[in-house]
């Protein structure tokens, strides 16, 4: 009866499929759409709107044109804020988890304090954070405490920038990244293969490192002005909330892993000599490897996406800790430009969906191994 | 036909009601809801106004739906989706001017309310600027509630002797004296987030341009890039020096806290900080607080108007009509306006009912020359506001008048200003 079996899990299964054919892939198709159209201006909220093709015109202002420069921001904030929310959360994460896998006394008690942040919606922990770095009050007034003078940092106004570049450097800098992972990855596999980390990943490094560095300026520009970005002070703020909110989380998750590892090995590690540093760094961690990778990918698209923080912490129209995320809900539905606001919203899901889509594709394969 | 008959019983009922006068508006029946952004401060102000109609008119149904958020932010992308999604409330709140005109007129929205205007006289109540900036070239879209003032300097009187020094008539007395307080330790101009960094451009631009100029650069008549818009944005630069650095983290009211506790000589915010100031703070107006108009700007009232409009398909139009003409009335301003520490449109208002800045604001209302407010639309459309904002964040990190003066002519193309 293996026919009908599959009938049935079909017919049960299609209602599903059908929603979300139609709610998630169709409304991203149409999303799609109304980014190539030029869908905005005065009347963009007629009944019955006008809306001409005008192929990829939305994606070239937000990134050739003068007035995408915020845009830019917005995204070069996106990259380093998604970086160091994982170094921290992840970091942190872990930390915490090896501590208590230790099982302190009172485990159980830290297990749900790091964890509780992670019950809070965005909002609230944005308004909390916000009220604690107020430039004259919470974290700045600490060192009042033990007689010191008031810290003058302003965590959510700062102008200030570091890691600057121009924009129209974007190709080398490019290249130049290229490079450091490939010639980083022939470093990690070098001892294993030393022929073959040399053919497939040191040559071409610092090949590429070369010829960027000799004819860099053979390239074309990315942008017909000079325009810095750069990592910006204020930022540090809503990093701070998020890891504050999230450490709890991978740590709930590291803590899983390291559970699910038996005994046995952790007491064989220990027989053998290993300490403790040891146990984590060759046993423990290589076995959690796929809750790093599962970190790491709900961690990134979680601050891609990230909205609510950023608008509790900063609100609207504050360049320094600006997102695409806020950008797009601002283009769209303030300044009225509908196909603008689709085509951020694109973009945000292609990044998206280069982190995901490899993960989707690696796990899938082994499952059909299996 | 269906439509037909709809229409005669609208006009019949519109005969009948503005006929026979209020005694008839009783038969009104069915529900009215009204969107707007007043909850906190100013729910009491807009309550007073519903008690008011509901003694009218006792069986309709009022729902009075708010959307919580400063100057509307969130509320308006509420109305967008209603309005897209086919279920426009009755009446929503609106700043009068180009926002809603560019969004909702232009959009073929809004119904003409010049008829409406026309049988409750108030062509003539209202000052004959005035209807002429909340209208476009044909028609009135929208019914004004209240108007603000823009473009005023607040000050402590006291502090001012203790520094010995005047409210600033124009920028260059402010240059003159700003250095000495900077050196004292205060900060001469109190200036907070963003939008208050578009509100003070506006009042530095119009003293900059003066106001005819400050018309035909919305009028697309003199370009943002010409000399004279580069040089709004040059004395803008140099004003900004001045201000406050950790301005950005403040809220407009902590900004004026600065210049209660005497942190700051002076703060350039709407006159809803006079009601901040005697209402939360307890300040006597003329003593405790005293005012003038932002340097530059004696003789000119910068305006804003909140109104209220009639989105065509609105469920009850009978019922908004009857809200219309209340909202217009000098009973129904002279109820809402104290309460909400703006001043009453017509120039017919019972004066005694206001405070004391509110009667000194009424007379200037009266005879100064009246322009339109950037920063809260009656001027620009919204894309233009959006992207106003872009270019004030560009030029408070950059300073770079002619680049900033640039973007602005671009985003005025780009949003059609002046067409």
């Amino acid at each position: 009866m293996p026919n009908r079996d599959r009938l049935k899990a079909f017919l049960t299964l299609l209602p599903s499929m059908i929603l979300i054919a139609v709610f998630v892939y169709g409304f991203i198709g149409n999303t799609f759409w109304i980014s190539l159209t030029d869908w905005g201006g005065v009347a963009a909220l007629a009944v019955n709107p006008v809306r001409n093709y005008a192929g990829l015109v939305n994606y070239q202002e937000l990134f050739t044109g003068f007035l995408g420069g915020g845009f830019r921001q917005d995204l070069v904030n996106a990259v380093y804020y998604s970086v160091m929310l994982l170094a921290g959360a992840i970091g942190t994460g872990l930390i915490l988890a090896i501590l208590l896998d230790n099982k302190p006394r009172g485990e159980a008690v830290f297990r749900t304090i790091f964890l509780y942040p992670m019950s809070l919606s965005f909002i609230v922990t944005g308004t909390i954070w916000r009220w604690l770095l107020a430039p004259q009050g919470g974290v700045n007034i600490l060192p009042t405490y033990v007689g010191l003078e008031p810290l003058k940092f302003k965590w959510l106004s700062s102008t200030g920038a570091t890691l600057e570049f121009n924009w129209q450097n974007l190709l080398p800098i490019g290249l130049y990244i290229l490079a450091a992972v490939l010639i980083i990855s022939g470093l990690m596999i070098v001892r294993q293969n030393p022929s073959r980390a040399l053919r497939r990943y040191l040559l071409p490094g610092i090949a590429i490192t070369i010829v960027t560095w000799l004819a860099g300026d053979l390239l074309p520009k990315a942008l017909f002005m000079e325009e810095t970005h750069g990592f910006n002070l204020a930022t540090i703020g809503i990093i701070m909330a998020t890891v504050w909110q999230y450490s709890g989380y991978t740590m709930a998750l590291y803590l899983a892993g390291f559970t699910g590892i038996s005994q046995d090995l952790r007491d064989a590690a220990m027989l053998d000599g290993a300490t403790t540093a040891q146990y984590y760094r060759h046993v423990a961690l290589p076995m959690v490897k796929p809750i790093t990778i599962s970190a790491v990918i709900i961690l990134s698209h979680i601050s891609l996406k990230m909205f609510d923080l950023i608008f509790s912490m900063t609100g609207p129209d504050n360049a320094e800790t600006g997102h695409p995320a806020l950008n797009m809900y601002l283009t769209t539905f303030r300044a009225n430009d509908f196909a603008k606001g689709a085509a951020i919203a694109i973009i945000l899901f292609l990044i998206a969906a280069t982190f995901i889509i490899p993960y989707l594709i690696s796990s899938y394969r082994q499952r059909r191994v299996r | 036909m269906k439509k037909t008959i709809v229409t005669t019983l609208v006009a019949l009922a519109a005969t009948l009601m503005f006929a026979a006068g209020p005694a008839q508006s009783k038969d009104l029946s069915g529900q009215l809801e009204i969107f707007s952004w007043w909850a906190g401060d100013e729910g009491p102000a807009l309550q007073a106004l519903i008690d008011l109609y509901k003694k009218a008119n006792p069986n309709v149904e009022v729902i009075n739906a708010t959307v919580t958020g400063g100057s509307g932010v969130n509320a308006k992308a509420v109305l967008k989706t209603r309005m897209l999604g086919g279920e426009p409330p009755d009446s929503f709140q609106v700043h009068a001017g180009q926002e809603l005109i560019g969004t909702w007129v232009k959009a073929d929205r809004m119904e003409d309310l010049t008829f409406l205007f026309k049988e409750q006289g108030l062509m003539d109540a209202f000052p004959p600027g005035l209807v002429k900036l909340i209208g476009a070239d044909a028609g009135i879209w929208s019914m004004p509630v209240n108007i603000h003032r823009s473009n005023v300097l607040w000050y402590v009187p006291a502090n001012l002797d203790k520094w010995g020094i005047k409210a600033p008539m124009s920028w260059d007395d402010f240059f003159a004296v700003a250095p000495k307080i900077k050196e004292a330790g205060v900060v001469p101009l109190a200036l907070a987030q963003n939008w208050t960094a578009n509100h003070l451009w506006e009042s530095v631009a119009l003293a900059s341009l003066g106001p005819d100029n400050w018309d035909a650069l919305w009028s697309g008549k003199l370009a943002f890039d010409s000399p004279e818009g580069v040089k709004a944005w040059e004395l803008f630069g140099k004003v900004l020096e001045y201000t406050n650095d950790d301005a950005s983290s403040l809220s407009w009211q902590q900004a004026t806290d600065m210049v209660v506790d005497g942190r700051a000589a002076f703060n350039v915010m709407g006159d809803w900080a006079a009601g901040y100031l005697s209402t939360t703070k307890k300040l006597a107006p003329g003593k405790g607080f005293g005012w003038a108009a932002s340097p530059g700007t004696g003789g000119e009232f910068m305006f804003l108007a909140d109104s209220f409009g009639l989105p065509k398909g609105a469920p009850n139009r009978d019922n908004v009509l009857a809200w219309l003409s209340l909202l217009g009335s000098q009973e129904g301003s002279d109820a809402f306006n104290p309460l909400k520490g703006s001043i009453s449109a017509r120039t017919d208002s019972d004066l005694s009912k206001y405070n004391d800045y509110a009667k000194s604001a009424s007379a200037d209302f009266g005879k100064d020359r009246i322009v339109g407010s950037l920063a809260h639309g009656v001027t620009a459309n919204e894309g233009f506001m959006n992207d106003f904002a872009s270019v004030m964040e560009m030029f408070l990190k950059s300073g770079n008048a002619e680049t900033a003066a640039n973007a602005a002519q671009q985003i005025a193309a780009k949003n059609g200003i002046g067409k």
